[in-house]
């Protein structure tokens, strides 16, 4: 599936392991927090960096101090109505101070790539025919959020606050 | 009132653009209705019996002459010449075009209003008291606070796919106008032992198929720290609230099911975390806003006109408009007025264009440019000198707005019902309007006095239905309207669910059953009891005895 990331489309160097799947000796590699759980060590030292997928009812408090061993993680999105993984990417951002990917994966509308962005989503996985042009429309769609977020241009509160000290 | 800089300028101009990019991409295809219907309701466009319906927000119910020109002319120039006031302190139009709705976006937007948020699983519409900033009881002015929250709610990135929608109220004073008990979020602000000046917070409130009263989640938040805690509670919504079940996804399921002290910890919790961060109102900002809401420059003059005096005396009609609509000001000399939009037997808040454009006028004279909508589906002129109330009740009587029936029988709210909405089991307005005829009689309405009555057409209790004195819930029996009665509900200081009182009715038996209801009341009432005072009194029964037979068992 093609990735969105740095407002580019490119091709997706993380391979995402499903739950009975082999885990391959090398490369990038995405597996659940089920399987990270349960080979964790493994993971840890094996060659290659890895990611978590979360599925929406699982929370980043779940992966705590793991998160440093951590060079992704994805957030699922089942329906695209569906919005609790906006509050978790923001968790990992802002409460758990996580700099590597976060991932949105599952079913996005383009009219949300702002929302993902600025609750710290920085790749997601798209439709094919998706272009990096609809990502940077949507992501600049609005010029200034009325409320401070994960991401994104500065909000409203504090170009005034910088207004109002001259 | 707020006046946007350009920030705000540009935030609703690019929301119009945004939202006629989805419209064009609905137009040709390219999203799905099932795409296209969750970004239409996040911008109040909803897809009706008839047609799209477009709800306008009116935030806090406040608006300016100049926008209430605007309204009208949205009616004349892309519906049918009229528009709904509702239960939100909005306005719908009925009739719009979908290829219009953009125009009509960019219209509001020069005129500093917007649609944002009047629909969808979102934080909708902040609402507050009609009467802020001139009441009487007032502590603190709440259109501050609820501007902040509205300006903090727009197109929140975190917050715009909720399990269900969420709706804040914020009132200052000490009398609740607001039904503040029944949001999601209610903000009561209060003193502290200090003098200090914060908020209440309530949660879980709600009408709907779960009416419940909303619980106290903290008894004092300091002013500056209100958008943190209220991230704080939508996080832990957003991530716990249910969505499994659309009936049951509001917060008050949550708050149920959880108790209010485990929310409140998980609430504390994740406030105590993110307090000091961005959302922490820099003094600045809050005296930026508070400076807008300054009271205006108000004349010095007597606390009774001795010219209305007069004119209450001799003209029983003026007399009883000023009992009914006219309510105590703040600042001496002035008046609070409501405008009626319950003529007798014509449907509860529409207004044609050409009475928007008369009432954008006499605001303009009679009430320094501006008024308020409020969520009983009424107007108000907030800064009425008492000595020209004579002058505009007569103007007012000339447009049909001068009914003397506020807080009365008349006064009834209705939801749009079957006649409009797609949700509806039954017809709601066209009982309101038949109620309204029986109790035409305006000295009978004043000697039966205040007394709510609310009609929703289905259970999703648009109409309020659970918080009327007399409650009546529209339902389909095999196809046929019936009416559920409810008595005992209050929105207010009071609050309270009515309580059903036997099976339902039939379109033609309801109407008898108010009025049996209604005299069943002045027969059992005693010195200085309003309805509810007697039916708290003696309980439903004397009520249902009347309705369904039986012995009376009257209290009296």
């Amino acid at each position: 599936m093609p990735l969105l990331k740095g407002g580019t489309i490119v091709d997706d160097p993380w391979l995402t392991v499903a739950e009975d799947d082999p885990i391959p000796e090398a490369g990038a590699v995405i597996v659940g927090l089920k399987r990270w759980r349960a080979e964790r060590e493994r993971l840890i030292l094996r060659d290659g960096p890895v990611g978590v997928r979360l599925t929406a009812d699982q929370t980043p408090g779940e992966l705590g101090d793991d998160l440093e061993f951590l060079d992704l993680v994805a957030l699922e999105f089942p329906a695209f109505t569906d919005g609790r993984s906006y509050s978790n990417a923001r968790r990992l951002r802002e409460r758990f101070g996580f700099e590597g990917e976060v991932r949105a994966v599952g079913d996005v509308l383009r009219d949300q790539y702002l929302f993902l962005m600025r609750c710290g989503f920085d790749a997601l996985e798209v439709r094919s025919g998706e272009t990096a042009e609809a990502w940077a429309a949507a992501t600049r769609a609005i010029t200034t959020p009325m409320q401070p977020a994960a991401a994104g241009a500065a909000p409203a509160i504090s170009l005034r606050e910088r207004r109002a000290q001259g | 009132m707020y006046k946007y800089d350009d920030i705000d300028h540009a935030l609703v101009r690019e929301r119009v653009e945004q939202f006629r990019d989805q419209v064009a991409r609905r137009l040709s295809g390219e999203l799905t209705e099932e795409q296209f219907r969750p970004l239409r309701l996040m911008n109040g466009l909803y897809l009706q019996l008839n047609a799209y319906m477009l709800r306008v927000a009116i935030p806090y119910g406040v608006l300016s002459s100049g926008q209430m020109r605007t309204l009208a002319h949205l009616a004349r120039a892309y519906d049918r010449g009229y528009g709904h006031f509702t239960t939100r302190q909005n306005i719908q139009y009925n009739w719009p075009k979908l290829e219009d709705v953009p125009d009509m976006l960019a219209d509001l937007a020069a005129a500093e209003m917007h649609a944002i948020q009047t629909s969808g699983n979102c934080i909708r519409n902040v609402t507050a008291d009609p009467f802020a900033g001139v009441a009487d009881d007032e502590i603190e002015d709440p259109r501050i606070w609820a501007e902040i929250v509205r300006q903090w709610s727009s197109l929140h990135p975190e917050f715009s796919f909720l399990p269900r929608k969420f709706k804040i109220a914020v009132t200052g004073a000490a009398t609740d106008r607001t039904a503040v008990r029944f949001h999601d979020i209610g903000l009561i602000m209060r003193r502290n032992w200090d003098g200090e000046v914060g908020f209440e917070v309530l949660v879980g409130g709600g009408m709907g198929r779960t009416p419940m009263i909303a619980k106290t989640i903290r008894k004092f938040l300091p002013k500056r720290d209100l958008l943190s805690y209220l991230e704080a509670i939508l996080r832990i919504y957003n991530l716990m609230g249910r969505r499994d079940n659309k009936y049951k996804a509001r917060i008050k399921i949550l708050v149920h099911e959880l108790g209010i002290d485990e929310l409140g910890d998980l609430v504390e919790d994740e406030w105590a975390r993110i307090k000091d961060g961005a959302l922490l109102l820099p003094d600045a900002e809050i005296r930026r806003i508070e400076e807008q809401f300054r009271p205006p420059e108000y004349e010095d003059l007597p606390a009774e006109d001795t010219g209305v005096e007069a004119l209450k005396f001799e003209d029983r009609d003026f007399a009883r408009w000023v009992r009914a609509n006219v309510a105590p000001h703040r600042r001496p000399g002035y008046a609070i007025v409501t405008l009626s939009l319950k003529p007798e037997g014509a449907p509860p808040g529409d207004v044609t264009a050409d009475q928007m454009d008369a009432v954008a006028a006499l605001a303009e004279r009679f009430s320094l440019d501006e008024l308020r909508a409020t969520h009983e589906q009424n107007l108000v002129f907030p800064y009425v000198r008492q000595k020209d109330l004579p002058a505009l009740w007569r103007q007012l009587q000339v447009l049909g707005l001068a009914s003397p029936n506020v807080g009365l029988v008349g006064d009834i709210i209705a939801c749009p019902g079957l006649d409009f909405c797609s949700l509806a089991n039954a017809r709601s307005i066209p009982v309101a309007e038949r109620i309204s005829m029986r109790f035409a009689d305006l000295a009978r309405q004043h000697d039966i006095g205040e007394l709510r009555i609310k009609i929703s057409g289905c259970i999703n209790a648009c109409g309020h239905h659970h918080v009327g004195h007399i409650g009546i819930l529209g339902v389909d029996r095999k196809g046929e309207e019936y009416y559920q009665v409810t008595l005992g509900g209050a929105p207010g200081d009071d609050a309270a669910v009515g309580a059903i009182i036997g099976p339902a009715l039939s379109s033609d038996d309801v109407v008898d059953a108010v009025e049996t209801i209604v005299e069943t009341y002045v027969a059992l009432r005693r010195e200085g009891e309003w309805f509810i005072d007697t039916y708290r009194r003696v309980g439903a029964e004397p009520f249902k005895a009347r309705i369904y037979g039986g012995e009376v068992d009257a209290a009296a």
